[in-house]
């Protein structure tokens, strides 16, 4: 069984944001790239579903050189291989899951994972793009998952509790914190990452139909109001919160 | 989208969704950029009174009906609507930014062959293009986008667009059996924690931090919460320590609220968490450290412990509640 895990290359999420001299992107003074939080639960799937299933894993990751970074962490943590679709310009979601859908077809990967979504764009798209894009089924935001011969059981986080779905390969699915612990590499793995290869190649390209026009700081919030600092305050909190912003 | 603008009106045990109002809110502030029209299209089993949408000034909804479809299929869904919109010739589509449209509106993009912009915030005309604001980087920093696509979707951000008291008017509603419909992914049990309010829904939300020192002081959280008939929601400091489970976690690796009143208890205001919450409306403070970050986004702040302010504001708020 092939199984294909989609990784990205993000600012960690303590960095603050300051928006680039371009206006569009974000300035990459001191910002530090992590793997994407919610790809490190797609990795620990993708490796789960390896030692349950057999087969193997390869990492996929759109983007420049320094998304090496991240497909040689999830080497570490025991993926098998590595492709980099080589891309320094902005693209759109669908342009993205186009051409991660060319390379899951070329690799035949059956079983597909993702993070529910990139910390960096949030736009929580790609994996269905994806899914459609290949004609796979697909579930998102997985807080669980089964899959037994061709049968796939996985419960996905809904508002207020989950939907238990079914469905059946080949399957996209996409990673929500709670689906695994995601295991640490060790020194091992990462020697051992050092050995595998990753494979470089251009990104396919599409057009995007999504431009970004310009980025801009959120707009900032008029100073507060301390109402007080003892517990004497609460009765003046609760009038202010009734009478003046009347929300209670 | 001179011609026609869809909106998808999602319901959950037969019930249409307020974000699902908020969304043909949304829609109709894009139509009158083109003078296009709007309408509604919803999918399930039995949907109860679906015809006072129309308290909402929505006028026409086609309702695709199987017992079948009570339950989400994000296969059966995405081909009814993708089938709908191309038999309406639409050429925009609107979905809330909620579990199911987040699901559900990239696959009709996919079928439509659309550009889609999701979780706007704002739509503006500029010259013949709307311009779509989004938040990038869990609120961080905003993106303004364009679809140069002629179809376009859009998923909008719930708590954002107002939809409205309800007047009166009810929906024209075209009920229209979904035959032969492909269920290859299909619900087959909701599990819905009985009574219990998603903090990505509530008006109102009570959030507690490691402040708190353990799981068994949200108690009193739980108790001011149920006052306001708001929810509880947590810092990702008390998630990871296992005091809370991970669906409360507001922040960037869990949930961007934007409810009418966040009150942040004992919570310092980590970049992560500020970025989950900073759209509320109104935003308390308790905390008794006075640099807290939380302070900077704060509406109201009270500089004091959280074990002493939290119950008297419990009493407060009996006193106006009786």
């Amino acid at each position: 069984m092939k199984i294909a895990v989609c990784v990205s290359h993000v600012p960690d999420t303590a960095t603050r944001i300051k928006v680039g001299d371009d206006g569009k992107t974000i300035d990459q003074t001191g910002v530090t790239y992590v793997v994407n939080p919610y790809d490190e639960f797609a990795i620990e799937e993708a490796l789960k579903t390896k030692e349950a299933l057999g087969g193997e894993v390869v990492a996929i990751s759109l983007g420049g050189d320094q998304n090496k970074e991240t497909i040689r962490k999830a080497l570490a943590m025991g993926v098998d291989s590595g492709v980099l679709l080589k891309d320094d310009s902005q693209r759109d979601s669908l342009s993205v899951a186009k051409a991660l859908a060319e390379e899951i077809k070329a690799q035949g990967a059956e079983i597909v994972f993702f993070g529910k979504q990139s910390v960096d764009y949030d736009n929580s798209i790609v994996g269905q793009l994806t899914a459609e894009l290949l004609g796979y089924n697909s579930v998102t935001v997985a807080v669980s998952l089964k899959i037994e011969g061709d049968k796939v059981v996985a419960e996905r986080e809904i508002e207020g509790g989950k939907e238990v779905v079914e469905t059946t390969l080949p399957v996209v699915i996409t990673a929500q914190k709670g689906l695994n612990e995601p295991r640490y590499a060790s020194l091992k793995g990462i020697m051992a990452a050092k050995r595998k290869t990753i494979e470089e190649k251009p990104a396919a390209e599409f057009e995007s139909k999504v431009e970004v026009i310009r980025m801009k700081k959120p707009p900032e919030k008029a100073p507060g109001k301390i109402v007080g600092t003892d517990a004497s305050a609460a009765a003046e909190l609760v009038r202010l919160l009734r009478e003046e912003a009347k929300v209670i | 989208m001179a011609n026609k603008i869809l909106v998808f009106l999602e319901q959950r045990n037969g019930e249409v969704k307020k974000a699902s109002l908020q969304a043909y809110k949304a829609a109709e502030q894009l139509a009158g950029f083109f003078g296009s029209e709007v309408e509604a299209v919803t999918i399930g089993s039995e949907i109860n009174g679906l015809e006072n949408v129309g308290a909402f000034g929505i006028k026409k909804v086609t309702f695709f009906k199987n017992e079948q479809l009570a339950n989400y299929s994000s296969s059966a869904y995405s081909k009814i609507l993708t089938n709908f919109a191309k038999e309406t010739g639409a050429d925009g589509f609107v979905f809330s930014n909620t579990s199911m449209g987040k699901d559900l509106a990239p696959r009709v993009a996919v079928g439509l062959d659309a550009g889609i912009a999701m979780d706007a915030i704002a739509f503006e005309k500029e010259g013949d293009s709307v311009v779509v604001t989004r938040p990038v980087y869990a609120g961080k920093a905003l993106v303004d986008v364009v679809i140069k696509s002629q179809n376009k979707v859009f998923t909008v951000r719930p708590n954002v667009f107002d939809a409205g008291e309800a007047g009166e008017g009810q929906a024209e509603v075209d009920v229209r059996e979904a035959g032969d419909v492909d269920l290859s992914v299909k619900v087959t049990e909701l599990k819905t924690s009985e009574g219990k309010l998603d903090v990505a829904e509530a008006d109102i939300i009570v959030s507690g931090g490691r402040g708190l020192k353990g799981p068994e002081n949200f108690k009193m959280l739980e108790e001011l919460a149920d006052l306001l008939g708001g929810a509880v929601g947590a810092s990702r400091a008390a998630v990871d320590a296992g005091w809370r489970p991970h669906e409360d976690q507001v922040g960037q690796t869990g949930k961007t609220v934007s409810p009418n009143l966040y009150i942040a208890v004992a919570i310092s205001g980590a970049i992560q968490h500020l970025a989950g919450m900073r759209s509320s409306k109104y935003i308390v403070a308790i905390n008794t450290d006075k640099d807290a970050p939380i302070f900077q986004v704060a509406d109201y702040g009270i500089v004091a412990d959280a074990f002493e302010v939290v119950p008297a504001l419990i009493e407060e708020v009996k006193k106006i509640k009786s």
